[in-house]
Formats: C-alpha cells, sequence, structure tokens
C-alpha cells in the first residue's frame, strides 16, 4: 500500500545495551498508586507502556519484559499490546518526534505539502526515518483531531495548529 | 460559539458559550460561571429522578450513534450489587471532528460534573475518561482541573458533603481509531488490543472488567449540568420542528470554508445557514461541490442534498446521510473527489483492527482499487468490484469501521461517478505512480 505511516518503519536494529529497570523510585511509585485505580494490574498497562516511553524514548524488547514482569503478564503477551498502538515507538526515533495529518480534512487543504516540507527541513528525507543528526523524525499519521486548523502537527508534546510550509523552517530551528 | 471566531446571531450558544476563557479552566472560574450547581443539586436526588430528567429532555448521544442517553442510562441494573461503571469516551478520532477537544480544552469542569452526575445517576463510583493519545493539551487541563474538583470537594470519597463517592480516573490513548468504538476501548481500559467485542452481552450487562457499564460520549456529558439546572422541558423546546432531536449540537467545520470551527446550533438548523451564513461559505471565486456532514464514516452529500438539509438526526438522513459525530467536512470544486475517496479508505484500511476477514481484506482490497483508478490503470469493471466489496463491508462484522469504508465509495460512486470515469477514460492524469 503506497502512504507508508512511518511508525511501522524500522530503520535497523535497535542498539543491544543492557536495560536498566524503568519502574524503580518515583516511578514505581507512580505505578502502584496507578494499582489503585484499576481492578486488575493488566489494566495499567498502557499507562505502563507510556511511563516508559516517556522514560527511554522508545520501548524496547527488554523494556516490555520489564513491563511483563511488574504487570504479571508474558513478554509476547505485552508485545502484541504495543504493536497494536501507535504511538509507542519500538524503534529509537530522533529527538523530535514529528506527527503530521495527512487525512482528509487536511489533505484538501495542503497537508501533503507540509510533510514535504518538513521532510525537506528536518533533512529526514522520506517518512519514518531519523535526520542524519538525530534531532527529528517525521511520519504522517491519522487524523488528530484538529480538522478546523489545518494543517495540525504534534512536535513531541506540542500541538500546532494552521501549518503550512513557509512556516515549517520557523517551527524546525525552534526545536534542537 | 464558532471558537476561534465570535459567536453568530445564528447559533445558539450553551456548551460553548466559555470557549477561549482561561478563566473557565479553574475551578473557582467555573464556579463563578454557575459550575457544580447541578452536580450539588444531583446528590441531593435520586438516581431514578435524574435519569427521568434526562431521558425527558430527549438527549440523544452525540459520539455519533444518537442513541437516546437516559434510555442507555435505565438499562444499568437497579441494585448495585457489583461495581458499576462509567465510561466517558474522549477518544474523538473521527476525521472532521474536533469538538469533544474543546470542550476538554476550554470547559474540562463542565465534562467532570457531566461524569460526575452520570456516574452517580447510573450506580458507579468510578468513571474512567479515555483520553486519545494525541491530544495532549486536553490531557494536561484535564489532570489539572480533576486534581481541583478532588480539592475542592466536588469529587472524592464525600461529594459536597452527601456521602455519594465518585471517583474520576484519566486514562490515555495510545493512537488507535478504534479506539473509539465503545467495546474497544473497554478492552483497551483492560489493557488488551483494542479489538471490538461482539454484542450482546452489552455493556450494561457485562462491560468493562465484565461489570455493568455505560458508555457516553464528552458532548454528551457536558450536556447533562445544564439539563439538571434549567430542566428538561427547557432543554426539549431546544428544537426546531423536529421533537425526536432536540438540544444544541456542536458543529465541526472543516475543508473549504472561509472560517472553519466549532458552531453550536439549535436541532434542526438549516445547513446552509452552518455553511453559508456561519462559516461564510466557500473561499472566493469557489463554489462548494460536496459536504461529509457527520466525519467521515457518514455518506458524501451533494451541495444539494446539503444545502436542502435540515441539520439534525433525522433530516440528515432524509437528505441521505447522517449525522454521526457532526464533524462537517467541506470540498469544493478543485477537490479530487476520486483522491479524497482513496484517502479516506487508506485511513480506514490503516485503522482496521483486523479480526473480521471483510474489513481487514476489503479497506485494504477497497484502497488498492482506488489506487490503481487514480494510477490511469483503472478499468470499468472496477466500479462493480468496489460496490461489491463495499456490500460485503456493510453490516457483516462486529463493529462498523468497515461499513464506514463503504459509505464514501458507494456514495463516491453514486454521486461523482464522471470524476472516476475521467480516470478511467484517460481523460484525466494519474495522481498516483502506478503500482
Amino acid at each position: 500500500m503506497s502512504g507508508s505511516h512511518g511508525g511501522t518503519a524500522g530503520h535497523g536494529t535497535a542498539p543491544a545495551e543492557e536495560h536498566i529497570p524503568v519502574f524503580t523510585g518515583p516511578t514505581r511509585a507512580r505505578l502502584e498508586q496507578l494499582f489503585t485505580k484499576y481492578p486488575t494490574r493488566q489494566a495499567c498497562l498502557l499507562p505502563a507502556l507510556w511511563m516508559v516511553q516517556e522514560a527511554r524514548g522508545w520501548i524496547s524488547e527488554q523494556a516490555i519484559g520489564e513491563v511483563a514482569d511488574v504487570l504479571e503478564l508474558t513478554p509476547a503477551y505485552v508485545k502484541g499490546v504495543v504493536t497494536f498502538y501507535t504511538m509507542y515507538h519500538t524503534h529509537p526515533v530522533g529527538r523530535h518526534f514529528v506527527q503530521v495529518c495527512t487525512t482528509s480534512p487536511c489533505n484538501i487543504c495542503g497537508a501533503e505539502d507540509v510533510v514535504k516540507a518538513l521532510l525537506q527541513e528536518t533533512g529526514c528525507g522520506e517518512l519514518g526515518a531519523t535526520s542524519p543528526d538525530g534531532r527529528f523524525t517525521v511520519i504522517e499519521v491519522e487524523c488528530l483531531g484538529a480538522c478546523g486548523f489545518p494543517t495540525p502537527i504534534l512536535v513531541d508534546d506540542d500541538f500546532i495548529e494552521n501549518v503550512t510550509p513557509e512556516k515549517v523552517r520557523g517551527i524546525v530551528q525552534r526545536y534542537q | 460559539m464558532g471558537y476561534p471566531h465570535p459567536s453568530h446571531p445564528k447559533e445558539t450558544v450553551v456548551l460553548s458559550k466559555h470557549f477561549g476563557d482561561p478563566e473557565a479552566r479553574t475551578y473557582a472560574g467555573w464556579v463563578r460561571h454557575g459550575g457544580y450547581e447541578a452536580l450539588r443539586k444531583a446528590v441531593g436526588m435520586s438516581r431514578e429522578a435524574i435519569v427521568e430528567e434526562v431521558k425527558a429532555s430527549g438527549l440523544r448521544g452525540r459520539g455519533g450513534a444518537g442513541f437516546p442517553t437516559g434510555l442507555k442510562w435505565s438499562f444499568m441494573p437497579k441494585d448495585v450489587v457489583r461495581p458499576h461503571y462509567l465510561v466517558c469516551n474522549a477518544d474523538e478520532s473521527e476525521p472532521g471532528t474536533f469538538k469533544d477537544r474543546e470542550i476538554m480544552r476550554w470547559t474540562p469542569h463542565a465534562l467532570i460534573e457531566g461524569c460526575a452526575i452520570a456516574a452517580y445517576a447510573i450506580g458507579a463510583e468510578r468513571c474512567y475518561v479515555y483520553i486519545r493519545g494525541e491530544f495532549t493539551e486536553p490531557w494536561k487541563v484535564m489532570n489539572a482541573a480533576v486534581e481541583e474538583a478532588v480539592a475542592a470537594g466536588a469529587l472524592g470519597d464525600d461529594v459536597f458533603g452527601s456521602g455519594k463517592r465518585i471517583e474520576i480516573v484519566l486514562h490515555r490513548g495510545a493512537g488507535a481509531y478504534i479506539c473509539g468504538e465503545e467495546t474497544a476501548m473497554m478492552n483497551s481500559l483492560e489493557g488488551r488490543r483494542g479489538n471490538p467485542r461482539i454484542k450482546p452481552p452489552y455493556p450494561a450487562v457485562a462491560g468493562l472488567f465484565g461489570m455493568p457499564t455505560t458508555i457516553n460520549n464528552v458532548e454528551t456529558l457536558a450536556a447533562v449540568p445544564h439539563i439538571l439546572n434549567r430542566g428538561a422541558a427547557w432543554y426539549k423546546a431546544l428544537c426546531l420542528g423536529n421533537p425526536k432531536s432536540t438540544g444544541t449540537k456542536l458543529v465541526s467545520v472543516c475543508g473549504h470554508v472561509q472560517r472553519p470551527g466549532n458552531y453550536e446550533v439549535t436541532m434542526g438548523t438549516p445547513m446552509r445557514d452552518i455553511l453559508y451564513d456561519m462559516c461564510g461559505g466557500p473561499p472566493a471565486g469557489r463554489t462548494i461541490k460536496a459536504v461529509i456532514p457527520g466525519g467521515s464514516s457518514v455518506p458524501i452529500m451533494t451541495l444539494e442534498e446539503a444545502e436542502s438539509a435540515l441539520f439534525d438526526y433525522e433530516g440528515v438522513v432524509e437528505k441521505g446521510s447522517m449525522l454521526g459525530s457532526a464533524g462537517m467536512i467541506v470540498m469544493d470544486d478543485r477537490t479530487d473527489m476520486v483522491y479524497q475517496i482513496w484517502r479516506l479508505a487508506r485511513f480506514y484500511a490503516h485503522e482496521s483492527c483486523a479480526q473480521c476477514t471483510q474489513c481487514r481484506e476489503g479497506t485494504a482490497w477497497t484502497t488498492r482499487v482506488l489506487e490503481r483508478i487514480l494510477a490511469g490503470k483503472g478499468k470499468q469493471e472496477d466500479f462493480q468490484l468496489l460496490l461489491d466489496l463495499s456490500e460485503n463491508m456493510t453490516g457483516k462484522t462486529i463493529c462498523v469501521l468497515s461499513d464506514s469504508c463503504a459509505a464514501p465509495v458507494v456514495s463516491g460512486i453514486q454521486k461523482f461517478r464522471s470524476e472516476f470515469e475521467a480516470y478511467i477514460a484517460g481523460a484525466r492524469e494519474p495522481s498516483l505512480a502506478a503500482v
């Protein structure tokens, strides 16, 4: 299918480094607090995965193992859930992760030109790839839920509306 | 109000009154605007009386299906022998729809109050608000608001000294359109892949964690405090001739109009008033070609259909489409309909959870056939193939995702066939590379 969604485009294999546990100290305490909000530990899976991604930038095989341990699930089960959801990164990404909406409402307002400008200005070249300086990864996403303000992009946690190709250079410069 | 634009005289501003006002985001500010009066009142009422009031108001689900809210609540068991749950669907992911986002960003306490009242009415002590992962700002605003509401005693073990216990837990999604489907959402909340469940059992019987559960949309819940404050009769009277569709509706308008934004209208408002008076019509020198009135999952309307429709549940059906989530996508005469229908099909192919064959195969196959047409390699037989695929994707799967893929394809072929023909005949330059 054309129109690749970069989230699935893995680049190279994950570096084999020793896994430093995420769920220790205050992060473990946050997780324990979450356990009180749900009748099962399994229900804390999505929040736990968010905590891993917050701490490490992506979710490695080793992190999947750790999550499985703390939630009393199997690694295979956790991996099945991780790969269902597009926002979890299963490989390292650039320091700044850029998501651009190109679904119809934005598409008819010029979103594909915003993608082109972003790929050029960030040096990523193609969707899902990380720029050679490691600063950016750009992916196309389906509907960001801000259709009245085309084109919306999400840079890390910053939601930026009304992006046009002309504004892209200025936005890219803000993120080092 | 037509946020980010000023209110238009033809709007009826109830839910959106404080959009853009940072003061309304805070607990103190919300109380100054009359907030939390309805919750104080509710905890002094019987559960049944609240359900009856909401039933009498005529409020229907604002997420897309339009099911009567009070009736849905009445399906919950009367006696609470096992935990009951309320789930607030804040996974707004339907292309064209961006209203719940503004409710959460600007009036988080309206939603919290609505959740608390609904939770009490259905016998639940806990409400999970499932917020889509991409909504980073609403997530922060809602977290701050819940903290404030707990500190003020509006949530917690003893809501406003009534002895009632109501807790709100915010749960962040992680990028999956399908989780906006209520049974997929319950699976996701349980820490599973977001695959929809077969019904029955219905959520009110066996829902989240197997317990009786009600799932309501953000806008639906935000309307509840107004109904308790001003009465069911007031709400029911907000209607222009069709008593089956009452109240106000937020309409998210996007695409080729001069003033895209969120407008709030009385049910039954003529669609032309929304398109031309509120949104200013198409850009200068253009004309509107097509309108998708209820988010991308509903049939495409021609200009003639859109201009003659009344904007309520029945009015839009009468003109060949559905009100859905009221996310209105406007396309002007420059729009390549085949390309945009392909783009929608690609959306559904990407978002299919893949558990039903008709959906997994059908959405991907439809996308490929449309790609072929756009690449100048289409054949006359492709019309029948697309229609056959659509028929096999309609009414045959666990949820309606594949039906939603078929809607723009079938209506697109019916209403804009000449644009497909132009590609097939080679009268139009291919817009995609050959596949």
